[in-house]
């Protein structure tokens, strides 16, 4: 599962002396590889970062040179309501989504580490979804949620439930993105599985030996050595949710300018906000200031976790390979 | 596969494990089924009359099937200009990535100079950093550059390479022996000659993997062609896929646009069938680690 990192192993010492003489060559080669990426990170993510925060002080709307506004991008943005509605949107759909994605996909991983006859059918299966494109999964489940005639709604209404009207109430909305969003849960499934799979097995025996029984040896073995696998996947859904956007879009957006987002802007997710901002009324400023507001909260929620970690994931002194 | 990794338990009584058993393929089984449903209903719907769509309960199955369905779709919407723009734009783009991306992380990996493994965790942490704070100067830059319109804002990016796919190939690149390369360097080889000599064709596993997972970004990915794609006749399959069910979206269109769907759907499926294992170890990897 893990891949053996070889390099600074015992035999390359007499090594690192022969690649000392050699080391100008070594250096010249080793800048001209990385080149190409070095200009891509200044290019593509440093430069624009720094840009971005340069134009949130900006008045910008792409005919007319940019004109320094100081804050007041950041803030019109305390009395934009849609802004709010935005924020309000995302959380909603970041504490909806995160968990459950994380609790269904771990256990859904744990069935699948059971030594079953079919276990590869069912981890084909059910990782299909994750590669659908995104449009195509909001097309499919635009119809596959239709309230009339839609397959989800038949069984509901012939066993008697309430039949909701997925897309079309407001208060439906955010669930069911997070409904289509958990249809693509076979990616994090396969690595919780990798994780799971690669924990030791005399880990368990001895413990079975000491007469832990399996509750206890899924509390103090298999969670404590997952933990930083669900650390990581934990922040990358954190991260990613905060940027949902094709779904929402292709759901309820038929123009960039179009004013609305879905049934009282129920999902006006924050970067469809943004992009509206950019690419439908060319306010640039004003989308860089979201855009920057947007990329602090997240590093700051991600040092957060990252602090956090000390006290709750385990790491082998050994482990890593880095 | 390896194993499952609860170990066996030969004290137990053999209800519980039975039933445990029973109850794992339920519930994977019966997950299984939802996980293909949408996959069905997807053609069924395809190869449904217009009206057959709107009928209570839902028809799983059409009644005869709409074969003309996925021949009259190229009347309505430019269908191969779609696919032939999507193609361009992936090959290109996963061209670039995997010539890049392998440069650099045979640099990273194998090449030893002052500061590399500070640069390597720079750009590694661009993972972390979202998109949303780097879209609106970056379309700025190829709005400078007269770029907006074509295809080069997808594909250019590309050919510098990308964090990912530099953590995988390095990865993979650090299992292959040193001795090989010490070899090659005593019987005078330079340094692009061992990289594209011994070390590309030997990683053409973790090659394959990078391919795979750069043809699915591309070919599926929606924000980026919607922001620099304005016209029609440049649109990819996402874009057309998407303007079709509003553009000419009447009612009556939603089984071209379920065939649209399939269209865009199908290579894909073909795609991870074929590259599953590779497929699979690549998302192992990179969700290891960022």
């Amino acid at each position: 599962m893990q891949t053996q990192a070889v390099s600074g192993t015992a035999a390359s010492a007499p090594r690192r002396r022969f690649w000392q003489r050699l080391n100008f060559e070594e250096t010249l080669f080793g800048w001209l590889f990385i080149t190409p990426a070095v200009l891509g990170f200044l290019l593509f993510h440093l430069g624009p970062v720094l840009a971005s925060l340069v134009l949130s002080f900006t008045r910008y709307e792409i005919i007319t040179p940019p004109r320094w506004i100081g804050l007041d991008n950041y803030q019109r943005l305390l009395s934009d309501d849609l802004w709010f509605k935005s924020v309000q949107v995302t959380l909603k759909y970041v504490i909806l989504f995160v968990p459950s994605a994380l609790v269904t996909a771990y256990a859904i991983a744990l069935l699948m580490s059971r030594n079953i006859r079919g276990i590869a059918l069912y981890r084909t299966i059910w990782y299909l979804p994750s590669v659908v494109p995104v449009v195509a999964s909001a097309v499919i489940w635009r119809w596959g949620l239709n309230p009339e005639f839609g397959p989800i709604n038949y069984p509901l209404k012939v066993l008697g439930l309430p039949a909701p009207r997925w897309l079309t109430d407001p208060d439906w909305i955010i669930p069911s993105i997070v409904f289509i969003s958990l249809w693509g849960l076979g990616n994090t499934v396969l690595i919780f599985l990798a994780a799971i799979t690669g924990v030791p097995r005399s880990l368990y025996e001895a413990a079975e030996v000491d007469g832990a029984n399996s509750w206890a040896r899924f509390r103090h073995i298999t969670i404590p050595m997952t933990s930083s696998i669900i650390f990581y996947q934990l922040i990358v859904n954190v991260i990613s949710s905060f940027q949902v956007f094709g779904v929402a879009y292709v759901l309820f957006v038929t123009q960039p300018s179009a004013s609305s987002a879905g049934p009282d802007n129920a999902a006006l997710f924050y970067v469809l906000y943004m992009f509206r901002n950019a690419f439908g009324y060319f306010r640039n400023g004003y989308a860089s200031a979201m855009a920057w507001v947007l990329f602090v909260v997240i590093m700051l929620l991600t040092w957060l976790l990252f602090y956090s970690q000390k006290h709750w994931v385990y790491y082998e002194t050994e482990g890593g390979g880095e | 596969m390896s194993a499952g990794s609860l170990s066996r338990r030969p004290a137990r009584a053999p209800w519980p494990r039975f039933l445990g058993r029973a109850f794992t393929h339920l519930v994977l089984m019966g997950g299984g089924v939802l996980m293909l449903m949408p996959f069905f209903w997807l053609i069924s719907s395809s190869l449904k009359a217009p009206y057959e769509i709107y009928v209570f309960p839902p028809k799983w199955i059409p009644d005869p099937p709409r074969w003309e369905n996925y021949a009259e779709v190229f009347q309505v919407v430019p269908v191969f200009r779609y696919t032939l723009n999507t193609m361009i734009i992936t090959f290109f783009a996963t061209l670039g990535i995997v010539i890049s991306s392998s440069m650099a992380a045979y640099s990273f990996a194998r090449l030893r100079f002052k500061g590399r493994d500070l640069v390597f965790s720079i750009i590694l942490s661009t993972v972390m950093l979202p998109f949303a704070a780097t879209m609106i100067p970056v379309y700025i830059l190829f709005t400078k550059l007269g770029w907006v319109g074509t295809f080069l804002p997808l594909i250019v990016p590309a050919w510098f390479g990308g964090p990912i796919t530099i953590f995988l190939l390095r990865q993979f690149f650090r299992t292959i022996p040193m001795e090989l390369e010490d070899a090659a360097r005593i019987d005078g080889a330079s340094r692009p000659r061992i990289f594209f000599t011994i070390i590309l064709p030997l990683a053409r596993p973790a090659l394959t993997v990078v391919v795979v997972l750069a043809f699915l970004h591309n070919w599926n990915d929606f924000l980026a062609p919607l922001i620099y794609l304005q016209k029609r006749d440049l649109y990819t399959l996402a874009l057309g896929l998407n303007a079709l069910q509003y553009f000419e979206g009447g009612l009556d269109w939603t089984h071209y646009v379920m065939v649209m769907a399939t269209f865009m759907v199908l290579p894909v499926v073909v795609v991870y069938f074929l590259a599953q294992r590779a497929f699979v170890e690549g998302i192992v990897l990179t969700g290891l680690k960022g």
